[in-house]
Order: structure tokens, then C-alpha cells, then sequence
């Protein structure tokens, strides 16, 4: 694993997110970008019992470009399932990369990794130099509501 | 050598209007010799979704800031993103974003900050351009190719951008604050939907005069005609265009739009953007501030 996925306090990145980091790393500048793009335009659309409802999805106020997120957990305590559900425009990329990426990184994990997850983890992947650390912020906002209604949601 | 200035009669109403182009100009003068087209979005992957033929991307945060210092990039660094862009000193530089063009407004402040002589806006940014079904591309075809020798230009602050300092010695003058009525009156500490660049107290710089930016943005996001914006800033305001004014908001970028307005639109001889806005006032040591939906006296000193 290279040094640049680790975590600022030095804790090992969970496995998705080192793969999803290491990815990143091995690109520079525009192509790193890219990625992102990819990630963007890869992310899940919502089922119809989410599309349908958007009244059910919280708002992320953190980003700035609309995005809303639900989660369900499958069964209860720190070994159910995690499921994530996520929506925002086209006209935000940015945002739906950020959401892409907690998406495949942690779609369908126990909610006990997801809560393991440590916050520092949108810091470690690369994305700094090429969106800006203000940009990223977002991120974080997205995957602390997520810790949120999973532990909530599990009975945590 | 520049290109010549959108003759299109509905812009001719306006103080300055060499410096709009309209869409259909801009689609009749793409590849001219001389032009550069410019994406500057609050989105920093919009650009690679799908951009104008030939336009490059100048990001606010990456490109203009300097990563060090809370300022612009100096002359060195404008010069070499210049150069990278293939835009010369000569160079009609067309700016166009999202979001009504806030963010292309605020790099058009920044090229003229270096005095880019210049530079004008696309009128309805990218939502306009997109909405007219007009061609949108991913490639780089087009795209000017790197130039060399742009000049190393001290940045003139002075003219067009304000410092707090500068502001607390205009406390009573023609102030104007263009965030929500919400941040105005201190009910909320940053713009809906964005508390990550909130500061510690709520309210306005004492004296100033609510004017929320987008005003003076029409429904498609192009700008207002000339007698709408003058009903809101010459005669709600009573802004005097001979009198110095200043603008200010969140951290610039929404007041840059109200500044180009108030300069090239409306006329205004003497106009700033203080950059520093609400983040740096709000937080500072020292600094008075009204609280309420009303511009407030001027402290004495």
C-alpha cells in the first residue's frame, strides 16, 4: 500500500478505501480528475421507492451543491447490513463523485465497518490537490450523516 | 490585436456593454484569432463534464488563490496560468460558469486585478449556453495551444478591491451587501447550504445597505436590463454612480457579480469588491457590527 493512503492519524485505511485511494494516487492532475468523473457518473441511481419519496432522503447541507442520502440497515446491531442510497444532479459532478465513492467503498458493509470508518478517510485520497481540502468538506458532512442514521437505525 | 465587441442592440443599453457577449455571438466568433474562452465553476469537475469548444478551465480556488497566503496569485503565477492558457496580453478573454456567472464575474475581477485589458462575460454563463441546446464538448480540439511571455504584471489592488481597513474608514458611505437577507440580519451565520465557511458572529458591516446578488440575475441567469437594475441600485439604494461603493459578501464571489453590475452595467465610477467580506469581518478583533434587517448607525471611533 503506498504512504499516501494513510489516514492523518496514522490509522490504516479501511481495504475499499485504500483500494479507491491507491487508484487515485497512481494518477496525477487532470487524470486524477477524471476519475472522479468516473466515480460521478457511475453513481447508482436511486430505486424507485427513494425516487419516488425524495421527502425520505436527508439533505447533506455541508456540500455545496444539492445532495441527499437515506441508508437502510439489514438486521440490527454492529453486524447488519449497511445499504446507502444517495441523489444529486448532474449539474453538481463533484458532489456525486464524493457520493460515488462512499458508495462503492461502503455500500453493503456491516454498519460496525462503516462506523469504524475513520473520519480522517476523505482527507487520504488524493482528491486535496486536485478539488481543494474546502471542497472536501462535503465528504466529510456526507459520511458523518451516514455514521448517523446507521447508528440510529442498527440501535447503536 | 482584440476582437471587436458584441454589436448585439439589446447589450448597447448598457454603460459598458463591450463588456458582455451573447451566446450567439459567441457561437458566430468561436476560433477567432485573438480569442480565448474561459469556464470558471463553483463545481470544479463541471468543466469535464462537457464544456464550450475550445474554452479552458480556470478553477477560482486552484488557479487564483494562493495556497499560502489568504490572496490572489502573484504576477509570476498569473503569468504562468496565463501562458498555459494560451492567452497574451492581447487576448479578448470571453469568461463564462455556472451558477449566473458568480464565479466567472469573480475571475474576471481577479484578470482585472493584473489589468487584463480585455475580458468580458458570456450573459446567462453556461445555463444559457446549454439551455440553447448550443454544442458542448468533452475534447480538448480546439483549445489554444500554450503561449509563452505573458508579462509579469504587479497586481493593482487598489482601483477595484478593498481591504477592511479600507472599509472601516467608509462605514456611512455607499456600502452594499449582497449575502441572503438571512446573513444580513445574523439569523444565519453563512448562505444556506454552505456552514462550512460560516464565522462566529452574525450580522452586517454597520452602515451597509441588503441587496442580495441575485437581483440582479434574471430567471435565466442572464443580467437584468439596464432600467431594472437601475430601479434597484440608483432608486431603492439612491446610489449616486459619481460616489465611491463598495461590495462585499461571503468571501468575494458573490459581490464580484454586484460589482461587475455596478461598473460596467450601471456606470459606477468607482466601485470595489472587499474580498474579505463577512469571513474576515465576522470573525475579526475589533470590528463593530450591526445585528437586524436594518443598515445601523456608524459607530464612533
Amino acid at each position: 500500500m503506498s504512504t499516501g493512503s494513510t489516514p492523518a492519524d496514522g490509522a490504516e485505511l479501511p481495504a475499499a478505501f485504500a483500494e479507491i485511494a491507491d487508484d487515485f494516487h497512481a494518477l496525477t492532475g487532470r487524470d486524477r480528475l477524471q476519475l472522479l468523473l468516473e466515480f460521478a457518473n457511475d453513481l447508482p441511481e436511486l430505486p424507485p421507492r427513494y425516487a419516488e419519496h425524495p421527502e425520505l432522503l436527508e439533505p447533506v447541507p455541508e456540500c455545496q451543491s444539492p445532495i441527499f442520502l437515506v441508508t437502510e440497515v439489514e438486521g440490527s446491531g454492529r453486524e447488519a447490513t449497511a445499504r446507502l442510497f444517495f441523489s444529486a444532479p448532474p449539474e453538481a459532478p463533484t458532489t456525486r463523485g464524493f457520493a460515488s465513492i462512499l458508495a462503492e467503498a461502503l455500500d453493503g458493509r456491516t454498519v460496525g465497518e462503516v462506523l469504524d470508518t475513520p473520519d480522517t478517510v476523505t482527507g487520504a485520497l488524493g482528491l486535496a490537490e486536485v478539488v481543494s481540502l474546502l471542497r472536501l468538506n462535503g465528504m466529510a458532512g456526507m459520511l458523518a450523516r451516514i455514521k448517523r442514521q446507521l447508528r440510529l437505525k442498527a440501535g447503536l | 490585436m482584440t476582437v471587436p465587441a458584441d454589436p448585439t442592440p439589446a447589450l448597447q443599453e448598457y454603460a459598458h456593454p463591450e463588456k458582455l457577449v451573447t451566446t450567439q455571438w459567441l457561437a458566430d466568433n468561436l476560433g477567432t484569432d485573438g480569442l480565448v474562452v474561459v469556464e470558471s465553476d463553483e463545481d470544479v469537475l463541471l468543466y469535464e463534464t462537457g464544456h464550450i469548444p475550445g474554452a479552458v478551465k480556470v478553477d477560482w480556488h486552484l488557479d487564483l488563490n494562493d495556497q499560502v497566503t489568504r490572496d490572489y496569485v502573484d504576477g509570476e503565477g498569473f503569468a504562468k496560468l496565463m501562458d498555459a492558457s494560451g492567452i497574451t496580453r492581447e487576448t479578448t478573454v470571453v469568461v463564462y460558469g455556472d451558477k449566473s456567472n458568480w464565479w466567472a464575474a469573480y475571475a474576471l475581477w481577479v484578470f482585472e486585478l493584473f489589468g487584463h485589458a480585455d475580458v468580458r462575460l458570456l450573459d446567462g454563463g453556461r445555463a444559457a449556453w446549454q439551455a440553447e441546446g448550443r454544442e458542448m464538448t468533452t475534447s480538448a480540439d480546439g483549445a489554444p495551444a500554450a503561449t509563452t511571455g505573458y508579462p509579469v504584471v504587479q497586481r493593482d489592488d487598489a482601483p477595484i478591491r478593498a481591504y477592511r481597513e479600507d472599509v472601516l474608514d467608509f462605514l456611512g458611505g455607499q456600502l452594499i451587501d449582497v449575502r441572503s437577507p438571512q446573513e444580513f440580519s445574523g439569523e444565519r451565520t453563512h448562505m444556506p447550504d454552505y456552514p462550512q465557511e460560516g464565522t462566529v458572529r452574525g450580522g452586517h458591516i454597520p452602515s451597509a445597505r441588503s441587496v442580495p446578488w441575485a437581483r440582479a440575475a434574471a430567471e435565466d441567469g442572464r443580467f437584468r436590463s439596464r432600467p431594472e437594475l437601475e430601479a434597484i441600485y440608483r432608486e431603492e439604494l439612491g446610489f449616486d454612480t459619481a460616489a465611491p461603493v463598495i461590495a462585499y459578501c461571503r468571501i468575494g464571489e458573490r459581490s464580484a457579480h454586484t460589482w461587475f453590475v455596478l461598473r460596467y452595467l450601471l456606470g459606477f465610477e468607482d466601485v470595489r469588491n472587499y474580498d474579505g467580506s463577512w469571513t474576515e469581518w465576522g470573525n475579526a478583533v475589533r470590528l463593530p457590527i450591526t445585528v437586524g434587517t436594518e443598515p445601523g448607525e456608524v459607530p464612533a471611533r
